[in-house]
């Protein structure tokens, strides 16, 4: 009984991890029907970045002799990821307003392409150990006196998604620039007349699934390292994404915390009748359960079809 | 639409460009470096290649093999099979000598090139990788896997285990759990492991990782839950840092963690910190950078700006087994020169140095390697040479790993029926009659 | 000056609908084809065949069936790799277990195996749409080569789960295996590529095809007027599943001589088809062509420029050319987002008229 709820605790935190990097997908989908593969590899820049500055022998250390504290270093990887997102849309999408999705799905694919190869050529390809502080291990008390395992980290990337569901609640609820996002995430010709402009309001976009992407590149990076194979976790959010629907901040939360707890449920209790490893397929398996039932995901929204 | 069809030829031209830039110059001894720098992998491939390209370079610094200079044509692979295969197409024909010898530094590409080599007569030497049977050379002329196996590196485990439990007959009822990376690599040892457990009678527990394996919560669970005595590992890349920083989390002791010589390197221990301390791995090569070889390299290579990474990396365990990769071709080479009698070796002779290749303690020693590795003594019924393994455990507040244990035997009695069984069945497969060339 | 289409006069029904109704055109392609039959395998050494010639045929006929499925059905696919491991494992299969059987035999079957595939993942398909259906689409990416991989009867229990392929002969040429000689692999495949390029074009613009454009333009509106779209999304699956399992099957038995499922097939290789789909023109036959060409040949391009032209470290050329590859994507895209087959359309329009455009 212990070993089942510590599986479906352990399922809940993996999805929460899950859910991080899919948040990013959803901002940008929702805001611009742009399905963004690159989300992964920016993770992996952003956490590079951050990295770099706050190393000895990084980027700052080499031109001005001294690197950056922690917090200082997030500001500015999230300036980072800012520029990034201006020049995105300065470069690449404002040549690719009303294409076909799958004509931005492939730009996207090969903006990934260009940062991955950036990001070797200024970082390095080395493993990296980001340290910024998140406690390790697991929750000592729990496994000393109750036999209970629990990570720290991801009690931390728990609390941390929490805040950051928060923030961006508010944020697109309360803020001026969130409403002319949800306006914008309604009816692009509608939100142009009544004078928004699309394109600030993409980089505005792009600059937070940045800095979700920094967020997730942190938590992702302390668990494993920063290094090149950070950019696949791309693929362990797209389940998570279309369980939760391409367009909804709630959605991916509970999408990551089902896909986590399911895929985890299988793979210990049903994996080694079957050989094992079943956990990647059976989250894309159980995506499609649910979308056969609800094609448009769980809190998707409903597709109206006219002809 | 000009332009395009200016593009045409221009791309034509550069394509063309490799195959007739070749003037006539001084015997040159290829080789070629498979290597990957880039892609998921690349952390592991940097040693490595830096390792070997700075030997070669410090073997022409001095003058060369027998006065014969190394030319090294690196081709980047990705780790990737089908550029792998590219690569070898590119340089296989290389002016002057033809490649001599193929290091694919991969399983997947070591699969793919073995017949294609095998065919175009150049030897591959897969160094503790790839096809574990072509230790059978009378099926395998032309590939090697020396100093030892995957086979030979799960048998030693399993050995080292029973030691450590004060016998190969408490091993009964003990269980061992496997945790793999989900790829022909990874299911290696497995029929090792089963056959040595039908033997002793212990349990195999198996668990593979998929790639990449970022998130092995499931696997560890499991771990948690059945309790083994022991884990051994055949991890790849990121899988092996996160495997052993879940492996900490949940309290499994690093001393009963083993991982393959592939999960046992810098790279795979540093970003688990502190609490990798004592996690052991299976080496074929002493780590470390206390070798005379060593302060040479980094005088003769580094002091004249030619090294091929950094300095202070020189001495890494992936860095060490270029070099040892380096020093095998140098003494085929030179074995080669002396049965043909000829310094413009091609492959095939290359082939002949490597089969009667006999590296001797005296000849390490007098390179400059000390007690760096076992001497290889190759024969056409063992491609594998010594195939003997020792344990490193790493130190993580000095950020080094050290030789813990002896030198283990492999067990022949499982291995080698594995093998007989295993290229016997190649054989057949490919309508080839085992003979010694 | 030389394109025009003056004094071709269309006199009967059969010359009007002809895949090529202008003569020049009809001459270019006889030229490419001669060229390819009569003067490449004179021509061809392995390194030509394995590194560009092959993959560019095999991938082209893989592109085909996905533009099948997506360009002109509109069902979005990321799951080609998958499907190819199909073809690449029955393949082996029939090889292992029937050595005497005919190899087209075998690898039209592999396609057929594949098409039924193809069918099972594809029933999904009449419910979900766009992008959902495209992440449902790798379920059976993943799910197939975990099986592949799990399961020891699809690689006769050999001891590391690789796969390799027997030698096959056909009229006294070894088609497979490393002693195959370059040419006679390279003619085998174009000969695969070319009937099922022109079957491909034929099924396209007919009946079918239509019900598929009909589908993909607005499945609804095409239910009214009579398409029933059970027939017209499964059958798309499973001439596509054809295809691609087809081109798996040469992928792995004639190009490759040995593959391992997850790196062989694995997901990088579905998005490779998808870029070349995408690249190349969606619901084009001719874009899967140039999008295979430009897949193929651009890395290698871009390495050996880099490489042997500019004397680029080999690692910093690897990056650069990852970089150049995303750039080259985008601006394509940017500069035409239906592909090289509309760039093609657009050139002939201008040659029409040129050199005097007014």
């Amino acid at each position: 009984m212990l070993f089942l709820a510590e599986t479906v605790i352990s399922g809940l935190m993996a999805g929460v991890m899950y859910a991080l990097v899919a948040l990013g997908f959803v901002l940008i989908f929702k805001a611009s029907g742009i399905f963004n593969f690159a989300q992964g590899v920016m993770c992996l820049f952003a956490a590079l970045a951050l990295f770099d500055f706050i190393s000895p022998g990084g980027f700052m250390d080499r031109w001005f002799g001294f690197y950056l504290p922690i917090w200082l270093g997030v500001i500015a990887t999230m300036g980072v990821m800012i520029i990034l997102a201006w020049m995105i849309e300065r470069f690449v999408l404002r040549f690719l307003v009303n294409q076909d999705a799958i004509i931005l799905f492939m730009a996207t694919i090969g903006l990934a392409y260009f940062l991955e190869g950036a990001g070797d050529i200024m970082f390095g390809s080395d493993v990296k150990p980001l340290d910024i502080g998140i406690p390790q291990g697991a929750v000592d008390f729990l496994l000393d006196d109750y036999g209970l395992y629990i990570e720290k980290l991801e009690i931390v990337a728990a609390v941390t998604a929490t805040v950051l569901v928060i923030v961006l609640a508010i944020f697109f609820q309360k803020t001026r620039v969130g409403r002319a996002l949800r306006a914008v995430a309604d009816d692009h010709q509608a939100a142009l007349s009544v004078g928004i402009s699309l394109h600030s309001i993409w980089v505005v976009v792009w600059s937070v699934a940045g800095i979700v992407a920094l967020v997730a590149g942190i938590m992702w990076g302390s668990k494993s390292g920063v290094q090149f194979s950070l950019s696949l976790i791309a693929l362990k959010a797209l389940p998570v994404l279309i369980l939760g629907g391409f367009t909804s901040v709630p959605g991916a939360i509970i999408g990551g915390l089902i896909i986590g707890v399911g895929e985890k449920l299988a793979e210990v209790y049903v994996g080694p009748f079957v050989g094992g490893a079943i956990e990647n397929w059976f989250a894309y398996v159980l995506a499609l359960v649910f979308l056969v039932f609800r094609p448009q995901g769980l809190f998707g929204e409903k597709i109206i079809e006219r002809v | 639409m000009n332009f395009k069809k200016l593009a045409t030829f221009a791309a034509a031209a550069i394509i063309a460009t490799p195959l007739f830039a070749t003037g006539a110059k001084a015997y040159e001894l290829v080789v070629p470096s498979l290597d990957y720098r880039t892609g998921p992998y690349a952390p592991s491939g940097i040693p490595y290649a830096n390792g070997f390209a700075d030997y070669l370079t410090l073997l022409n610094e001095k003058g060369g093999i027998e006065g014969v200079k190394v030319k090294l044509v690196p081709c980047e692979t990705g780790y990737n099979t089908k550029v792998g295969v590219e690569c070898y197409e590119k340089v296989k024909d290389e002016a002057p000598s033809r490649s001599l010898v193929v290091h694919p530094l991969s399983t997947g590409i070591t699969y793919q090139l073995i017949p294609k080599a095998s065919s175009d007569q150049i030897p591959i030497h897969s160094m503790g990788y790839g096809r574990t049977s072509a230790v059978n050379g009378a099926v395998f002329p032309w590939v090697f896997n020396f100093p030892a196996t995957y086979w030979d590196g799960a048998a030693v485990f399993v050995k080292y285990i029973g030691e450590k439990s004060g016998g190969m007959d408490k091993l009964k009822g003990k269980k061992i759990a496997l945790v793999y990376h989900n790829s022909a690599y990874g299911k290696e040892p497995i029929r090792t492991l089963e056959s040595m457990g039908a033997k002793y009678g212990f349990n195999v527990m198996l668990l593979p990782v998929d790639h990449p394996g970022q998130e092995q919560k499931a696997t560890w669970l499991q771990v948690r839950r059945e309790k083994p005595d022991w884990v051994l590992m055949w991890g790849w890349g990121v899988m092996n840092q996160v495997a052993i920083k879940e492996a900490a989390s949940i309290r499994f002791p690093m001393d009963r963690f083993i991982g393959i010589w592939w999960s046992g390197s810098e790279q795979d221990v540093l970003p688990a910190g502190d609490d990798a301390h004592g996690y052991l791995s299976g080496a074929f090569t002493a780590p470390g950078d206390g070798f005379p070889l060593h302060a040479e390299i980094k005088k003769v290579v580094y002091g004249a700006n030619k090294g091929a990474g950094e300095a202070d990396r020189v001495g890494e365990v992936g860095y060490n087994r270029g070099i040892i990769a380096g020093v095998y071709f140098e003494e085929a080479v030179r074995t080669a020169m002396k049965i043909h009698k000829t310094k413009e070796v091609t492959p095939a002779m290359v082939r002949d140095g490597y089969e009667s290749l006999n590296l001797t303690e005296a000849r390490l020693n007098e390179i400059g390697l000390p007690n760096f590795a076992q001497p290889v003594q190759i024969s056409c019924d063992n491609h594998a040479g010594p195939r003997k393994v020792a344990i490193q455990r790493w130190d993580a507040k000095a950020k080094k790993f050290d030789i813990i244990s002896k030198w283990y035997d492999t067990d022949r009695e499982i291995t080698d029926a594995l093998i007989a069984e295993d290229s016997a069945a190649y054989a057949k497969e490919n309508n080839i009659t085992p003979k010694c060339m | 000056m030389f394109y025009r289409e003056s004094g071709q006069f269309k006199t009967s029904y059969q010359t009007d609908q002809a895949i090529f109704p202008i003569a020049q055109d009809r001459w270019f392609v006889y030229a490419i084809l001669a060229i390819a039959v009569f003067v490449v395998p004179f021509y061809i050494d392995d390194y030509w065949a394995n590194a560009i010639f092959l993959p560019f045929l095999i991938y082209a006929l893989a592109a085909m069936g996905l533009n099948i499925l997506t360009g002109y059905c509109g069902q979005l696919s990321l799951g080609t790799g998958g499907f190819m491991a199909v073809g690449a494992y029955a393949t082996y299969k029939l090889m292992t277990m029937f050595p005497e059987m005919n190899f087209i035999l075998i690898i039209l079957l592999s396609g057929g195996i594949t098409a039924m595939v193809g069918i099972l993942f594809g029933i999904p398909s009449l419910r979900i749409k766009g992008f959902y259906l495209a992440v449902a689409t790798l379920a059976a990416q993943f799910f197939l080569v975990w099986l592949f991989n799990k399961v020891g009867w699809f690689y006769n229990y050999s001891a590391s789960g690789q796969i390799s392929a027997t030698r096959m002969v056909m009229f006294g040429f070894q088609i497979t295996g490393p002693e195959a000689a370059p040419a006679v692999k390279y003619l085998f495949c174009l000969g695969f590529v070319l009937v099922f390029g022109l079957i491909a074009k034929n099924i396209a613009r007919g009946r079918i095809g239509r019900a598929w454009m009909a589908i993909r333009d607005m499945d609804i509106a095409a239910e009214i007027i009579g398409i029933k779209p059970l027939d017209a999304k499964l059958g798309a699956f499973a001439v596509s599943s054809f295809y691609i399992g087809m081109s798996g099957s040469l992928y792995f038995a004639v190009w490759l001589g040995a593959a391992e499922v997850g790196e062989a097939f694995g997901i990088s290789q579905s998005f490779l088809i998808l870029f070349i789909v995408i690249i190349g023109g969606l619901g084009t036959v001719l874009g899967s062509f140039l999008g295979a060409a430009f897949m193929v040949l651009m890395p290698i391009l871009l390495k050996n420029f880099m490489v042997d032209g500019l004397s680029i470290m080999a690692v910093t050329a690897k990056h650069v050319e990852i970089m150049l590859m995303g750039t080259m994507i985008i601006i394509f895209l940017i500069v035409e987002p239906h592909g090289f087959a509309r760039l093609w359309q657009i050139t002939k329009e201008k040659l029409r008229l040129w050199p005097f455009p007014h």
